[in-house]
């Protein structure tokens, strides 16, 4: 983008540094309002889907009927609170950790992308980053938790510590379950191979659908939320590892949470869900694509990005019901879930997905030939996967794209090397 | 051309923050201080990497180093702790020591660096190398890029280098006449690894619980 900026403004050599700092600042002001804009509406949704599941009404005064400045209060509330370092804290990690939580939340959107080409920095790994960085969040927590001093918040902190570091290990192999079947880990790319209507997205393959949902699992428990919730138990530990905290530096630690459900949601939505395509290709249909001009290329995006967001916000309401539905779990509970429950299945359908990946090349999904039929810069990286997969996968349905010596049937694939054609008299129960 | 070079810019940044937390590291006393430090430190190796290009090996270093190292680093300092905040002071004798093995490390490092013929592009460091030769016979044409673009390092090239294949060296013949085939890093490489999965059972070993129950006797001696 800058690249293009500086040659249709045609920008001198000693200039062009302000042009990478300015594209860079809005690109990274751009992320930074949507997300801030998704936290600030899910403290109040949060508010309002609890009050409803307990019968209750939920914010109602602020703002008008529905208390939507709800968000707006609170934060000038929390603006105008002290300051507190407690005098057993170690105060410089005191300080650091809510920043350090919020960093490790916010910077792995930096690689998500939005919609085709809408990322501030395209990735071949994003998958692998963003995972990586999400992670160190447990950081921020670990450190708040022992520099405050106090005994609420080391608790919290070990169990943090102890809940987090155990479920990334059925996080990512659920993530590596989609990667396995895209043949890459470019979040760009598997997301261009869900492309088209809904039965091409990766949750319609079985493996992937059992996988999405250990996924959704292990997303709440390592961002800390009901029935996981141990690292901030209110009724036992006051509130955990931000005891301590008041004013702005805990404003920070819930905007970190936020932050990372709508991160985990997202990324699930990318990997599982399509992404930015919506359940129905509308923005096809309708010829909304970069061939039609850069106009209606602009407008698709912008109903991808809208698709992606609404699936982020249904992943966080998702979590948001669990939250006020389930009670808390105890940490051998907790441990149980994660060792005895997700750890196995997540290994099942890492095999089962391997087995397949392996055996039908072209995968079990009805996908047609999506690689093939627009081959994006990302993805020629893994062109030779991609041929492979494609080359061997001979289940075509409509014999019209089919190799010509062999158009007698409309439904043919291969199985371990043997070739299967059901003829056209019969019904192909595709 | 530009008045500054914002290659080597965030290069020095990213160094420059390396070096001054790893120096904190060093320098601080309190051990989970010298953990966060640590994390900036390798932060800015990461950093490092994704400058120069190799993605996937700055994410690794972000998920095992950063990640994995640091919070266990932490785990094992939470769980061993006798009191609030550990504070580690060492004598004159240790910091000698310590000086005296970072320095031979130092040592062997720098000689490393100037060792190692440089990992350049491939076709480019090959026509540089051939033409150096001066034995007169022209050596094969490398299997030069055709669009004279010189293809960016990936860290495939780098982890091929480890195992001995050096990618950016296919034509050239060594002075034995062989191919540039050389006894790579891979086993030096295991046998350090084997070694730190050694210091991590050790130090499981030191960290364990030193209670013993007294009053069943029939546990062997050593205890678990």
């Amino acid at each position: 983008m800058a690249e293009a900026l500086i040659k249709n403004l045609n920008v001198a050599a000693g200039y062009q540094w302000i042009v990478y700092l300015l594209v860079g600042l809005v690109q990274v002001a751009l992320i930074l309002a949507l997300v801030m804009t998704c936290v600030a509406v899910y403290t109040w949704m949060e508010r309002k889907i609890s009050g409803r599941i307990q019968d209750r009404m939920g914010p109602t005064r602020v703002g008008g009927r529905f208390g939507w400045l709800q968000p707006v209060a609170d934060g000038l509330k929390l603006l105008c609170k002290e300051d507190i370092v407690p005098r057993e804290a170690d105060g410089l990690l005191f300080r650091v950790a809510p920043y350090l939580d919020f960093c490790a939340a916010f910077v792995p959107f930096l690689a998500m992308p939005f919609a085709p080409g809408w990322v501030v920095q395209r990735l071949d790994t994003a998958v692998f980053f963003v995972v990586a960085i999400g992670g160190l969040e447990v950081l921020g927590v670990i450190l708040a938790g022992y520099a405050s001093g106090s005994k609420w918040s080391l608790y919290g902190a070990m169990r943090e510590a102890a809940q987090v570091v155990s479920f990334e290990i059925p996080l990512g192999m659920c993530v590596v379950v989609p990667v396995l079947m895209a043949g890459t880990m470019s979040l760009e790319t598997i997301t261009q191979q869900q492309a088209g209507w809904f039965w091409y997205w990766n949750l319609m393959n079985p493996f992937a659908l059992v996988t999405f949902f250990i996924y959704m699992i292990c997303a709440t428990a390592s961002s800390n939320r009901a029935p996981f919730d141990l690292p901030e138990a209110e009724s036992e530990l006051v509130a955990g590892f931000m005891t301590e905290y008041s004013g702005f530096r805990w404003a920070m630690f819930f905007m970190a949470e936020y932050c990372a459900m709508l991160l985990l949601a997202l990324l699930g939505a990318l990997l599982f869900c399509g992404g930015w395509n919506g359940p129905i290709p509308v923005a096809t249909m309708l010829g909304l694509t970069p061939e039609h001009g850069a106009v209606a290329g602009f407008a698709g995006n912008c109903l991808g990005c809208l698709n992606l967001v609404i699936k982020g916000f249904l992943g966080v309401i998702f979590m948001m019901w669990l939250r006020w539905t389930l009670p808390r779990l105890r940490i051998d509970q907790v441990m149980t879930t994660c060792l005895k429950y997700c750890v196995p299945l997540a290994s099942a359908m890492l095999v089962g997905t391997m087995v397949t990946v392996f055996v039908f090349r072209g995968g079990l999904a009805l996908s047609p030939h999506k690689a093939e039929e627009a081959p994006t810069k990302a993805s020629r990286q893994t062109d030779n996967d991609c041929k492979l997969k494609n080359a061997n996968c001979k289940m075509q349905i409509d014999g019209h794209s089919a190799s010509a010596d062999a158009p007698s049937s409309n439904l043919q694939f291969s199985f371990c090397g043997f070739h299967f054609a059901i003829p056209p008299t019969r019904d192909g129960g595709a | 051309m530009g008045a500054i070079h914002w290659g080597s810019f965030f290069f020095l940044f990213f160094a420059l923050v390396t070096c001054t937390f790893a120096v904190a590291v060093v320098i601080s006393n309190n051990i989970v201080r010298m953990a966060t430090y640590l994390v900036a430190s390798l932060c800015g190796v990461a950093g490092l990497f994704f400058l120069a290009g190799a993605q996937f090996l700055g994410a690794m270093q972000l998920m095992l180093y950063v990640g994995g190292t640091v919070v266990l680093l932490i785990f094992g300092v939470m769980l061993t702790a006798r009191g609030p905040f550990v504070s580690m002071r060492s004598g004159g004798g240790q910091w000698i020591l310590a000086l005296l093995v970072g320095g031979a490390l130092l040592a062997v490092l720098m000689q490393t660096v100037a060792a190692v013929r440089p990992l350049a592009a491939p076709g480019a460091a090959v026509a540089n190398s051939s033409t150096e030769k001066s034995d007169g016979k022209p050596a094969e044409q490398p299997r030069a890029t055709a669009d004279g673009a010189a293809e960016p390092l990936i860290t495939t090239q780098l982890g091929a280098g480890l195992v001995g294949v050096r990618t950016d060296q296919v034509g050239r013949k060594t002075a034995a006449g062989d191919n540039a085939v050389v006894a790579g890093y891979l086993l030096p490489f295991e046998i350090v690894s084997i070694h730190l999965l050694v210091v991590l059972v050790g130090a499981a070993y030191l960290a364990r619980a030193k209670r013993r129950l007294a009053s069943s006797p029939s546990l062997p001696e050593e205890g678990q």
